[in-house]
């Protein structure tokens, strides 16, 4: 009977055995072949082409963000697709959507309660004239041509890639905050968790393999638009080189901003 | 004073922060970064007063500011250190520093600033640290002998050797405190996205304060330490003093209100954020504290002192006072321009609110212990290096 029990035992201990091990290769070849390329089998390129693009840099292409005021309707989606992407601590803001009341005084309200990431369901009272419009603005990181954040970095910690995105080295940050107050569109902040500076990337690790930010792939208005404007076909070329209004925020910082707004109103900071 | 004009109207405040403006990220730690690196700087200059422009006066003094200015360099970084988030990468500032970056340039400023000054200090000292070495035992002994460079020799030549070397350093030191404090002005003058920092100004008005801030704190401890050690204080340079003061102060408050002036005169949009700062949130530590109670009092006072003959007493008692007062206002400046310039959100459009607490990391417990630190080193100091030429064993050598 003994025999029996013993045999029983060392037959699970060697399949045991053979799980762990089968489990630790699988799991190995998991961590070593990258997730990413994996998966993105089933996703459809958003960005004609990227995939093709193996260079480390994407030189031949020119990336800009559009904003389209006109369309944006407030509803928050862009805000928590980007706290969810990046795990975004509370009281801190990647994007955040403002609202703009303007009453038939000319007074200008804004405000943008918990960076708008709740949308904007109930319509303000705090107004003491009727009121003669009303519009949402979007904000994000400008990725400035001329990047006040990397000029003033101590460490060169944010820097500027050839393709024109601002990004930061979150191992070499110091966080002596010089970039937060260089930045004339406060998208900077600290994050309490990497104690580094941190802010919208334009979700340059999707971007990399052909897909869209996710505020983009999210609005349900299309409010947000990305594109390369080395591609003619692309939307957010045609947007520029037609006749729309078309502005970009503080043109006075001379950063030269990548961000355009379509239908910025004047009373937008 | 009211900004009725084009944009301004369109862009009225109405309380509304960026959600990142929140957070006050520059606290109370810069707020002392300017003062301590001020106070160096300045002590510097009054012993280049004595060492390089020969001001005689203020040969009493002229060792002791040196002192006085390395107690405080040693902690000009400390407060940095505790604000950063990654204090352990801070040496990449100096290794793999970005070279566009205005901050990266302080690390080499401050750390040249800080060699010349300790070498300037142990020539000065040479001739007293060999004949305090020879009377020292154990320990001290040992560190005379490190501090002496290895050279016993207060040979008329070598001394003579010692004091054109220390005219050199003096000589170049000026310039160099100048650019250190100079430079940490155009730290904040550089922030173009902050209307109240972003002024070619910037760095004159931070030189000149740290002036003041310098010459208050000699003239302060020079009264205190002589009066607590009941040892005669030399008027003629507590004298000399307060007119270099009182000079300093002219320029730096003039400097001071002429900054503020020139924004309200030029009145670009920026001006009804720096108008709703200053005649809101400000209100108290600038018009109040900084200008009317710590700035025109002191300036009236030091008027006084220098060019009335009051008697040695009056001149004691109202000097220390007006010195501790110039050395709050100082204080106070740099949290106008520190705290203040941060309180506008880049919104343009309205205020945040910032209170330190007294138990958190760059809290007021913490600030008040980085400002007694340089004072204990002082004390410290004291008992390696004597600050006074009566206290010195080679003092008929010291010809410098």
């Amino acid at each position: 009977m003994m025999d029996v029990i013993q045999k029983e035992m060392s037959r699970d201990r060697r399949a045991f055995i053979k799980n762990v091990l089968s489990g630790t290769i699988a799991g190995s070849l998991l961590l070593v072949i990258p997730a990413g390329a994996m998966d993105l089998g089933n996703i459809p390129e958003q960005i004609t082409g990227m995939r093709d693009d193996t260079e480390p840099f994407i030189t031949k292409r020119k990336f800009a963000f559009i904003v389209d005021i006109t369309r944006c309707i407030g509803c928050g989606s862009c805000c928590v697709a980007d706290k969810n992407e990046y795990q975004v601590p509370d009281g801190m803001y990647r994007t955040w959507v403002e609202r703009y009341v303007i009453d038939d005084e000319d007074n200008v309200y804004v405000d943008s309660p918990n960076g708008g990431l709740d949308g904007y369901q109930e319509p303000r009272k705090d107004i003491p004239h009727p009121v003669r419009d009303t519009f949402f603005v979007p904000k994000l990181c400008n990725m400035c041509e001329h990047p006040s954040c990397v000029q003033v970095c101590p460490v060169g910690a944010t820097y500027q890639t050839d393709d024109g995105f601002v990004l930061i080295d979150a191992k070499r940050c110091v966080a002596c905050g010089y970039c937060i107050q260089a930045c004339p569109y406060s998208v900077r902040f600290i994050n309490p968790k990497t104690k580094t500076a941190d802010k919208c990337t334009w979700c340059y690790h999707r971007v990399r393999k052909g897909l869209l930010p996710v505020c983009v792939n999210v609005c349900p208005v299309q409010a947000r638009k990305f594109g390369d404007l080395n591609d003619k076909e692309s939307e957010v070329y045609k947007i520029l080189h037609q006749p729309h209004v078309v502005s970009i925020l503080k043109p006075g910082m001379g950063n030269k901003p990548s961000l355009h707004y379509v239908g910025l109103r004047r009373e937008v900071v | 004073m009211s900004p009725e004009h084009g944009v301004a109207a369109a862009t009225a405040l109405t309380n509304f922060v960026f959600p990142n403006d929140l957070h006050v990220h520059w606290s109370l730690m810069i707020v002392l970064y300017p003062y301590i690196t001020g106070i160096v700087a300045g002590a510097f200059i009054v012993s280049s007063l004595y060492h390089v422009f020969h001001i005689e006066s203020l040969k009493p003094v002229s060792r002791y500011a040196l002192i006085f200015a390395l107690a405080f360099v040693a902690f000009a970084t400390m407060p940095l250190l505790n604000h950063l988030g990654h204090p352990e990468r801070a040496m990449s500032m100096m290794f793999t520093p970005s070279a566009s970056s205005a901050m990266a340039g302080f690390g080499y400023i401050y750390s040249a600033y800080t060699v010349l000054l300790i070498l300037e200090i142990l020539l000065i000292y040479r001739p007293t640290l060999v004949a305090l070495k020879k009377t020292s035992t154990g320990y001290m002994q040992k560190l005379y002998g490190v501090l002496t460079l290895g050279s016993d020799n207060v040979s008329e030549k070598s001394l003579a050797l010692d004091h054109k070397i220390i005219a050199f350093l003096a000589a170049i030191g000026i310039p160099m405190a100048c650019t250190l404090h100079g430079y940490v002005g155009f730290i904040f003058g550089g922030v173009k996205a902050n209307p109240m920092w972003a002024t070619p100004l910037m760095p004159v008005i931070f030189l000149l304060s740290a002036s003041v801030s310098g010459i208050a704190g000699i003239i302060l401890s020079y009264i205190l330490i002589k009066t607590f050690t009941r040892k005669a204080l030399d008027m003629d340079c507590v004298r000399t003093l307060i007119k270099f003061l009182w000079g300093c102060f002219i320029l730096d408050f003039v400097f001071e209100m002429l900054e503020l002036f020139s924004h309200y005169y030029m009145a670009t949009h920026h001006w009804h954020q720096l108008h709703a700062l200053y005649f809101g949130p400000l209100y108290g530590t600038f018009w109040v504290a900084q200008v009317g109670i710590f700035s025109v009092i002191p300036f009236v006072a030091l008027g006084i002192l220098s060019l009335v003959k009051l008697p040695d007493g009056v001149v004691k008692f109202f000097g220390s006072i007006v010195s501790l007062m110039i050395l709050i206002q100082v204080l106070l400046m740099r949290w106008n321009v520190v705290i203040g310039g941060q309180l506008m959100s880049k919104s343009e459009r309205g205020h945040t609110v910032f209170h330190p607490e007294w138990f958190e990391k760059e809290g007021i417990l913490v600030s008040i212990i980085i400002m007694i630190l340089p004072i204990v080193f002082l004390f410290l100091l004291s008992k390696v290096f004597p600050f006074w030429l009566d206290d010195d064993p080679a003092a008929n050598k010291q010809s410098v």
